[in-house]
């Protein structure tokens, strides 16, 4: 088993007319059951072609439909990737990611206050997207390097994401489900979302969790894991160099009014019981210290 | 996006938030000419900078004759002006804001900004305006009253009421309060702020509400649809370094170490820097080439790098998942001819084509240090700097280091005998 997608997932792509959207449509294609998990495009102007076999249809409400798709994965350019997350709300799917880098923080504010209620799950934006290894790629993330296995991975950044799993990867240790929850202020599942998720799923046998300065989610989390989780965790948070007041490239990674530090982060994640390293070069190792 | 005081002052105005009345200057003669269009007896010569804490530097003197707004401006204009969010090396005074002065009775704070929990945008505000606020929420939490605006309401009547009611704003002049925050919000929404605050907002003795300060930021993703707002920006205010990097879609951010890095991913990045850190070393800079980097990108990150003069030595540190280490490893050799790069170079490459990208290292004859993993990338540049630290103070070294095989020699064959 493994957390959100798996290899009956049934994905539409948002945005599959764009260069981006190809590009990644076409490796997410090629990684293991991809060529019969990506079934529909969208583009309003260009319904009824296709994308190398792709229908591209009018609406997300059309391409569910016609295909059964209940996930979709947005590459829309930023001044319309909000909307675009909203038109697969409004259309009941049950997951949307979206990689889409540099939303307005007012769009994804409007988008998040429209979904309340709604059961569509949000992973992102700016983010690297799903993985499970071996059965369906939704996004970014270099495929090759990943690896079947027990370990959950949640995390705020793209390539120090990847960086966890390559370190996994070459210890032999595989991964259940990586979740990239993406690196703005206002987004879709935290930490402690997908922690919840790895902790009912049998397969995952423990979590690394990969957070960076700003905020608090990562604090939220650890408290949660203190109380309620049966898997052991642990982290690394990015940003110990990092001054205040400067934004780290991520809209959200920025140490603002003396809160979000990663040596407070650290600190909390701690007293909570997760394991956690100062050495991002040691975050494979850390994990396999505590696997059982 | 920072923008100055007298341009949020003015923005703040259009959406009907009181305000003194002033007039930017950017010379000595136009801040004359300033007050005397003001007219009245007592004004205040405030500094333009995109730094706080511009009282306690010096940026902010009361004038009381036109002879002392010129001496004021005189001595303001061009000043260094250091205060706590400037660092030590302080902002250049460029550009003043001249304005009628005002009768303070109290001093109160309000602010805006996205809350990331609630995922909405939080009004705080408090009745110990004037100071650092960062302090009073340390120190007395309960002094900052808060209230999550609805999206799609818009601040509403009644929590404004009761937010000026909290801060001590009195009954006559709650009406106003209201105003102010509505206005605030209405501006903040408008456009696309990332942070709005007034401090001190401040009651006048004649029962005015008015923002003796204001300060605004903008979401940089959202410039896009406010030229109006781009129009603002002041590059005197910014790094030079960090404008050149963004002609180039770069993320640079200058610190204050001797090792330059550049690394794919924001993320990634900051790690890298923290490993630098755990092993002794001090980055120099964030430097994220983004997804798609190409050689032209990599050789302008390089030369902006190399323009801060204090770097020693460069880290490379890139996870090639889209991007291929030998598009990468090519830029990197590219840009290390191009610059004639005399410093330290480690490079640690990591994914896609990674053989491919080390031997297009290897083969390119150039003096480069080659790492598989991060913690030895960053060891490797910590010792590269510190070697090149050590050199001119001992040049001699040549000698002792042919010196020292004899000694092992030696030694190996003392402990050979008494084996014996």
């Amino acid at each position: 088993m493994s957390i959100l997608i798996d290899k009956n997932t049934r994905v539409m792509t948002q945005g599959i007319t764009g260069k981006t959207g190809m590009f990644h449509t076409q490796t997410s294609r090629a990684y293991a059951n991809g060529k019969a998990c990506f079934v529909a495009g969208v583009n309003p102007k260009k319904a009824g072609e296709d994308f190398e076999g792709i229908p591209i249809y009018g609406t997300v409400a059309d391409a569910k439909k016609a295909t059964g798709a209940n996930v979709s994965v947005i590459y829309v350019p930023p001044p319309f990737a909000a909307a675009a997350i909203e038109e697969a709300v409004d259309a009941d799917l049950d997951l949307v990611i979206c990689i889409t880098e540099g939303i307005p923080v007012r769009d994804m504010i409007r988008t998040k206050h429209r979904m309340k209620g709604k059961r569509t799950l949000l992973v992102g934006p700016n983010c690297p997207g799903v993985i499970t290894p071996d059965e369906i790629k939704i996004g970014i993330m270099p495929g090759h390097i990943h690896k079947k296995g027990p370990v959950g991975v949640v995390s705020r950044s793209g390539t120090l994401t990847y960086e966890a799993v390559g370190q996994l990867t070459e210890l032999g240790l595989g991964q259940s489900t990586c979740v990239g929850i993406g690196g703005d202020p206002v987004n879709g599942l935290k930490h402690i979302d997908v922690l919840k998720m790895f902790n009912d799923d049998p397969k995952t046998e423990a979590v690394i969790m990969v957070g960076e300065i700003g905020g608090n989610d990562e604090e939220n989390a650890a408290r949660w894991v203190k109380q309620n989780m049966r898997k052991p965790v642990v982290g690394f948070i990015a940003g110990v160099t990092a001054p205040p007041g400067k934004r780290m490239g991520h809209a959200g990674a920025i140490i603002s009014g003396g809160k979000g530090t990663a040596q407070e982060k650290l600190a909390v994640m701690e007293e909570c019981g997760i394991k956690t390293t100062r050495n991002p070069a040691e975050m494979g190792r850390t994990l396999k210290s505590v696997l059982r | 996006m920072k923008i100055h005081e007298y341009q949020g002052k003015q923005i703040l105005r259009e959406y009907g938030v009181p305000t003194p009345r002033g007039f930017p200057a950017m010379s000595v003669d136009e801040a004359v000419d300033a007050a005397k269009k003001l007219g009245g007896k007592v004004w205040v010569v405030k500094a333009q900078i995109h730094a706080g804490g511009r009282g306690k530097g010096g940026g902010v003197k009361v004038a009381k004759s036109i002879d002392e707004v010129r001496t004021l401006s005189r001595k303001i204009l061009g000043m260094n002006l250091v205060t706590h969010q400037t660092g030590p090396h302080g902002q250049k005074v460029r550009r003043l804001l001249i304005e009628e002065g005002a009768d303070i009775k109290k001093e109160l704070y309000v602010g805006m900004v996205v809350d990331r929990g609630t995922q909405q945008v939080v009004l705080m505000a408090s009745s110990e305006g004037g100071m650092d606020i960062e302090e009073v929420a340390a120190k007395t939490p309960q002094k900052i009253k808060k209230v999550f605006i609805d999206p799609a309401q818009g601040l509403s009547d009644d929590d404004a009421d009761e937010i000026a009611l909290s801060i001590g704003i009195p009954e006559s002049a709650v009406a106003q309060g209201r105003t102010v925050f509505k206005a605030l919000y209405k501006a903040f929404d408008a456009t696309d702020a990332s942070l709005a605050e007034i401090n001190p907002l401040i009651l006048t003795g004649d029962g005015r509400v008015v923002a003796l300060d204001a300060k605004l930021n903008f979401d940089d993703n959202a410039l896009f649809r406010h030229p109006e707002e781009v129009a603002m920006r002041d590059l005197d205010e910014e790094d030079p370094l960090e404008i050149e990097a963004s002609k180039y879609d770069l993320n640079y951010i200058s610190l204050d170490g001797d090792i330059a890095c550049m690394v794919n991913g924001a993320g990634l990045a900051m790690a890298t820097m923290d490993t630098i850190k755990l092993y002794g070393g001090a980055p120099a800079n964030f430097l994220d080439v983004g997804g798609g980097a190409t050689a032209e990108k990599v050789t302008a990150a390089f030369k902006i790098m190399l323009k801060n003069p204090k770097v020693k030595a460069i880290l490379v540190n890139i996870f090639g998942g889209i991007m291929k280490c030998d598009t990468i490893a090519t830029g990197v050799v590219a840009a290390a001819r191009e610059v004639k790069l005399s410093i330290p170079l480690v490079v640690r490459m990591k994914g896609t084509n990674e053989d491919l990208g080390k031997k297009i290292l290897k083969d390119s004859g150039l003096p480069i240090i080659s790492a598989d993993n991060m913690a030895q990338a960053a060891q490797k540049v910590v010792a590269a700097v510190k070697k090149k630290a050590a050199k001119p103070a001992s040049k001699p070294k040549p000698k002792a280091r042919k010196a020292k095989p004899a000694k092992k020699k030696a030694k190996k064959s003392k402990r050979g005998k008494k084996k014996k």
